[in-house]
């Protein structure tokens, strides 16, 4: 089976994002980027799904700029085999991304896309959903385990109080969490053989899609801020405080 | 204005994240409607009905949405939710896995995760883990919205009357089943909703250590968590974790022993009432955010704490 991993060029997660000063978005500006966490994730599976014969080809899909060819290239060192770029300016908004990955699907037919949960940056959680109910396929979101079975996808999911399992019909959508696999680290010559492999670039307008905007983003801020209380000396000096000053024991 | 609210629920009875969202739903103004999807979920439909505010509760009762498939739910929802101006339902798992399918059919935006309403379509909502509070405004005529609860206060489930529709639309996109679920089973209030949550991270260094923290849970009434930290270093399951990644908590008493603080943490716990921090590292970031904070080890401190209580 083919399989299409979606990754996306993010902030790095060691950056402490900060809002710029005249308010009028986060600051960007020399800060180091990097592959999605939980985007490397569903690298990190699509790669052992074909490892273990079950996939045939690992494609790697990336919505950016030229700049997010790096990102794909992360992807290829990890063991994806080609990749491809959807060349769009600026902060795509996950509907956007969305129509743009179904319109890869098209094209592509996989029988598995894996995404990531989220993105670390817009924090959103939606592409992968979004995804699915464009293209008419099932979605196993925030997966912990992923099984192909009597060609069907059964899903473990991470939901509020434990864990789901859900069986889906292929082609289907799989989100990854955190607990899904440790990804690998890519090793130099993986790096280099990733140079060679194949790239294609697209333009929105060779998928049928039109790059619009349904949100602006008016302002941000920093969060407030909480000031720090006191420190106690002893356990006692602390059950006391919670009792007779916070009162909440 | 027109808001439906979609209800999380067991069948039986409404999560109380529902009445959250309710909140959220009063803030936009006009008609509150909820519609209860589920089987045999008379029980929740007629708890719906006394929430505060409603004046509507539509029940869609059929065995395609037992289990909250998002690719049968979202379906109702986006057949049920036309004739709304804004959908909105909890940013719980449940909410997240279902509503941008519903957006995605709807040809809209989602608003993922909204801390404040400031007007009918401008809206306030955390990113790079609550970092930064971004304000975003929607020009779609349609919002479909995910709430993170704890930044509204529930309205009250009880006084409400509203009148209840029988929805007869049968959705089955027939691409998924439900096989199974392991939920914890715990004699512990819900992570969520828990009026005091002790944390532990990877100060704990390992999973058998966490029982350390059982007895004070249970003399406090408490419910459990961890950072990411310690369910990477596997510890713990996931569905511990508090952050942004994962539940956000807002308790009367948050206790974090052996954490050091992440941001990523802190987005999830940091609009809590009181926090406490144990932890042996003095300029742990954790303590610029605790209105009381211990410097010590956490295994004297905590036989200590269990004693003191």
């Amino acid at each position: 089976m083919k399989v299409l991993v979606a990754v996306k060029r993010v902030v790095d997660y060691n950056v402490k994002v900060r809002a710029k000063a005249d308010g009028s978005d986060v600051d960007l500006n020399n800060v180091k980027m990097s592959i999605n966490p939980f985007c490397e994730i569903a690298v990190e599976e699509a790669v052992r799904l074909k490892e273990a014969g079950v996939a045939t080809e690992v494609v790697a899909v990336s919505v950016g700029d030229k700049s997010c060819q790096e990102q794909i290239r992360t992807a290829l060192a990890l063991g994806a085999d080609r990749g491809i770029q959807v060349d769009v300016e600026g902060n795509a908004e996950p509907l956007v991304i969305a129509k743009l990955l179904k319109g890869v699907v098209e094209k592509e037919s996989p029988d598995l896309v894996i995404l990531g949960k989220q993105s670390i940056d817009g924090d959103n959680n939606q592409t992968g959903q979004m995804l699915g109910a464009l293209a008419g396929m099932p979605q196993g979101t925030f997966a912990s385990e992923v099984k192909v079975e009597d060609g069907k996808l059964n899903v473990t999911r991470e939901v509020d109080g434990g864990l789901q399992t859900v069986s889906l019909n292929l082609p289907a959508i799989v989100t990854t969490d955190l607990r899904l696999n440790e990804p690998r680290y890519a090793s130099l010559p993986n790096i280099m053989k990733a140079k060679k492999k194949p790239l294609d670039v697209v333009a929105p307008a060779d998928l049928g899609v039109e790059v619009t905007s349904h949100l602006t983003l008016v302002s941000v801020e920093p969060p407030p801020e909480r000031s720090a209380g006191i420190k106690v000396e002893s356990v006692a000096e602390l059950v006391d405080k919670l009792k007779n000053e916070a009162k909440v024991i | 204005m027109s808001t439906l609210v979609f209800a999380e629920h067991d069948n039986e009875s409404l999560n109380p994240a529902t009445l959250n969202t309710v909140a959220a739903a009063k803030a936009l103004g006009g008609d509150i409607h909820i519609l209860v999807a589920g089987a045999n979920c008379g029980g929740a439909a007629a708890a719906a009905q006394t929430v505060e505010g409603v004046s509507k509760v539509l029940c869609a009762d059929n065995a395609a949405y037992e289990h909250q498939l998002a690719e049968n739910v979202s379906l109702l929802l986006a057949d049920v939710g036309a004739d709304y101006d804004n959908i909105l339902a909890p940013a719980t798992t449940s909410g997240k896995n279902i509503m941008p399918r519903v957006a995605a059919l709807l040809d809209v935006a989602q608003i993922s995760d909204i801390i404040s309403v400031e007007s009918a379509d401008t809206f306030k909502r955390p990113i790079y883990a609550g970092n930064v509070i971004a304000t975003v405004q929607s020009s779609d005529a349609k919002k479909v919205i995910t709430v993170r609860t704890t930044a509204f206060d529930a309205v009250a489930a009880e006084g409400g009357s509203a009148e209840l529709a029988a929805v007869d639309a049968a959705h089955d996109a027939g691409i998924s089943s439900f096989v199974g679920q392991e939920i914890a089973v715990s004699d512990r209030p819900e992570l969520t909703a828990a009026p005091v949550v002790v944390s532990g991270g990877r100060g704990m260094q390992n999973g058998d250590n966490f029982s350390l923290l059982d007895p004070i849970a249970d003399k406090l009434g408490a419910a459990i968590g961890a950072s990411r930290a310690a369910v990477d270093a596997g510890f713990v399951p996931n569905d511990m974790q508090v952050g942004q990644t994962g539940k956000i908590v807002a308790p009367e008493l948050y206790i974090a022993v052996g954490i050091s603080g992440a941001i990523q943490h802190l987005a999830g716990m940091k609009d809590s009432k009181v926090i406490v921090a144990i932890n042996k590292d003095e300029d742990a970031p954790i303590f610029q955010v605790a209105d009381y904070g211990l410097v010590a080890d956490l295994f004297e401190a905590l036989p200590e704490l269990e004693a003191a209580l």
